[in-house]
């Protein structure tokens, strides 16, 4: 597999993956030459954006063994871990666990130890033999570790330079003269007698919000009134940075020291205080012990864990968005006071048993899907209500593959006027090979009272003697 | 003290159920922004009435629009859980549906009006069972003036349940009917016997027989028994089914 880039007018590889590069394929290969010597190489088209951002998200996440990490695109992550090492059991059990990590994501690293960036990055991306210590392996560095321009580096092993060592005998005053002033400052930025700036990662300050009281409060709208105070602060930064709140966590500290943990979550990000205000209401309403404010609340504190972007947009003039949002507010209040489970939307399941054709999903952050119109003209063939379980019914029918002629349901007995079927509908045999389970034979039936019901017999004459005969649902 | 309702200029046109004796009864059609009560005519009924508010909730949500259908727990133990296969069957849209499940009435009056509030949404089906304490005169006046003023019709379906008073527009009283069958006894298109129990200022205590024709979304009048069955567009004519049972007449 390659990935190409344009360049220089051509379609040339920009990068190559291992099993390519063992078949002779290398970057900045023209398409057509790579094609020539491997006809079914995949290709697919670089994205540099996306992997500059890639490496900013996994910049992100090296925050956790460093406060000090600097993404350098298009390939290197280097973290200052000066002081953080022992936190982690020393440089080793370091190094080891950001392996751990990344190899879970699937991606393979190479790392280096040293005492400057540019050596680090040296180091890990030319590998030279092991060495007793820093200076000697930087030493045993290839003079391509400077990272100059190809013709300088040309230049630098035409005069026999062929590593940094031999470089770091000779005068710098020469070396600049000869080769400029870039190679010396490469130079002495790899020797550690020079600084290059940090661009680190500025680190993101936690959306938490802390009123604290002079004295306890126990009244309820003073609360309301401080924590609408808070809702309408984060609101603020939360529009500065164009994210919106998918989750809002209230901490009420008592004088006692007892702790209320409020939490709500929104199907869509928001940062409309109103909105969360009323859901924190419903909420608060179906606690199953009221706030208990004591003596009073000394502080309270309003925290946002999950963000999710939300620029500001403009109405639409038809107001169509403005419905969906209206009912996505719907959904999270109902969600909020009834519980995340008890509203949900339908979704179609393939499957051919018909109590697993549709699945009943959380409708908060979950999107509908549509359902096939049935074929014209047609009676439903389907119920409007499934028995979860099937009630057992008691059948007068024909053996061994009649329809019912009576049945007797709920103390009541039914004379069956018209009836459609069977529909045989086998157990999933694929699932469990020995035991597969019983075949059921589905009938339509209408009852001389024009209520219509969905029976089955479960099991054929030929798998069970005496099969009995259910009730699954009911039609309209 | 004023007992008509207040029709306000602007309120949105009804849905004509397609069954004409029944839209002149009804001035023009089931209204939008208020509440139809729905009863099962007996326990067995429940779904022939969960039918008939399906066909009316689908006429309100054409051509695609949102239902909230709340339920409680004993409405599911009691008809069993709703489908939306069955639904899609029925030429409903189960899709931008919401199905709330809810334990007691009083969370599930809650739910309703928070549902009829949201004018995104097209109609709000409640299906309760049994007597339900909590829906007094107040509460059911607090459900009206929400529909009122979203314009979001509610079907309050009741199963197991004896009418009481209420503020309600209608109050329909579902019972399933015979179907006209299809050929080899085959049973045909849902068909309820509906009577229009109460009405406010308008006439009640009719009946009709009405099919649901799911493909025009509509109802249409039933053909009365022993008639011939319609025969299906895309089919090859069949043999005239004669009439196979004596059939009861709508009441």
């Amino acid at each position: 597999m390659a990935l190409v880039e344009r360049m220089r007018g051509a379609l040339r590889l920009s990068a190559v993956n291992a099993a390519a590069l063992a078949m002779g394929i290398a970057p900045g290969m023209a398409l057509a030459d790579a094609r020539a010597l491997l006809p079914d190489l995949y290709v697919a088209d670089a994205d540099p954006a996306g992997d500059a951002h890639g490496l900013a998200q996994l910049a992100q996440r090296c925050l956790e063994w460093s406060p000090l990490v600097t993404p350098l695109p298009p390939d290197v992550i280097t973290l200052d871990i000066t002081g953080t090492d022992h936190l982690f059991g020393g440089e080793a059990a370091l190094s080891a666990q950001v392996e751990d990590a990344f190899a879970a994501l699937g991606l393979t690293l190479r790392h280096a130890l040293a005492t400057t960036p540019e050596a680090a990055q040296a180091l890990a991306r030319h590998a030279t033999t092991p060495a007793p210590d820093e200076r000697a392996a930087i030493a045993r560095l290839p003079v391509t570790a400077l990272g100059l321009d190809s013709e300088a580096t040309l230049a630098l092993q035409r005069a026999g330079l062929t590593d940094i060592g031999a470089l770091l005998t000779r005068p710098m005053a020469s070396i600049a003269a000869r080769f400029g002033a870039d190679a010396v400052t490469a130079l002495r930025r790899l020797s550690g007698e020079a600084q290059a700036p940090i661009a680190a990662l500025a680190p993101v300050a936690p959306l938490r919000f802390t009123r604290r009281f002079a004295e306890p409060i126990g009244l309820q709208s003073t609360i309301a009134a401080s924590f609408a105070a808070l809702l309408h602060q984060a609101a603020a930064v939360l529009m500065a940075r164009d994210l919106g709140g998918r989750a809002f966590v209230l901490t009420l500290y008592r004088s006692d020291g007892a702790r209320h943990r409020l939490m709500i979550e929104t199907g869509q990000p928001t940062r409309d205080p109103a909105l969360v205000l009323r859901l924190f209401d419903e909420r608060i309403a179906a606690l199953a012990d009221p706030l208990d404010p004591g003596f009073g609340y000394d502080q309270i504190r309003l925290s946002v864990p999950h963000t999710e972007p939300l620029r500001a947009v403009q109405p639409d003039l038809d107001g169509a968005g403005q419905a969906s949002d209206a009912l996505a507010e719907l959904i999270d209040r109902l969600s909020t006071r009834l519980g995340p489970d008890a509203l949900r939307r339908l979704v179609p399941y393939d499957s051919h048993l018909p109590e697993q054709a549709q699945r009943a999903i959380p409708a908060q952050g979950n999107t509908p899907a549509p359902w096939p119109a049935p074929p014209a003209a047609e009676p439903p063939l389907r119920p409007l209500f499934l028995f979860d379980p099937p009630q057992p019914v008691e059948v007068i029918a024909e053996v061994p593959d009649g329809p019912p002629q009576r049945f007797r349901w709920r103390r009541q007995l039914h004379e069956v006027r018209l009836f459609e079927g069977p529909e045989r509908i086998a157990a999933p045999w694929w699932l469990h090979g020995d035991a597969p389970g019983l075949t059921r034979d589905y009938y339509r039936i209408e009852d001389k009272a024009g209520r219509r019901y969905w029976i089955f017999r479960h099991g054929l004459y030929e798998e069970k003697p005496d099969p009995r005969w259910y009730i699954h649902g009911q039609f309209a | 003290m004023r007992i008509a309702p207040s029709p306000t200029p602007d309120s949105p046109a009804p849905w004509a159920s397609g069954v004409a004796p029944l839209d002149a009864a009804l001035h023009g059609g089931m209204a939008r922004g208020c509440v139809h009560e729905v009863y099962a005519a007996d326990a067995a009924d429940v779904a022939a009435a969960t039918g008939f508010a399906l066909g009316v909730a689908t006429g309100f949500c054409a051509p695609a629009g949102g239902l909230l259908w709340l339920r409680t727990r004993r409405a599911v133990r009691g008809a069993g859980v709703l489908q939306a296969p069955g639904w899609a069957e029925m030429g409903g849209m189960p899709g931008p549906a919401l199905v709330g499940v809810v334990g007691d009435d009083l969370a599930l009056l809650r739910a309703a009006v928070d549902g009829l509030r949201c004018a995104a949404l097209s109609a709000v089906v409640v299906e309760s069972w049994g007597a339900m304490k909590a829906l007094d005169l107040t509460a059911s006046r607090r459900l009206v003036l929400a529909a009122e003023r979203s314009g979001v019709p509610l079907l309050l379906l009741r199963s197991d349940a004896s009418p009481v008073p209420s503020a309600a527009r209608t109050r329909w009283q579902v019972a399933a009917a015979t179907s006209a069958g299809l050929e080899a006894r085959a049973p045909g298109a849902p068909t309820f016997d509906v009577t229009l129990l109460r009405q406010r200022s308008g006439p009640c205590g009719q009946s009709w027989r009405v099919e649901w024709d799911r493909d025009q979304r509509m109802f249409r009048e039933a053909p009365l028994s022993g008639a011939v069955v319609s025969v299906p567009a895309d089919r090859p004519a069949a043999q005239p089914p004669v009439p196979l049972f004596p059939q009861r007449h709508a009441a």
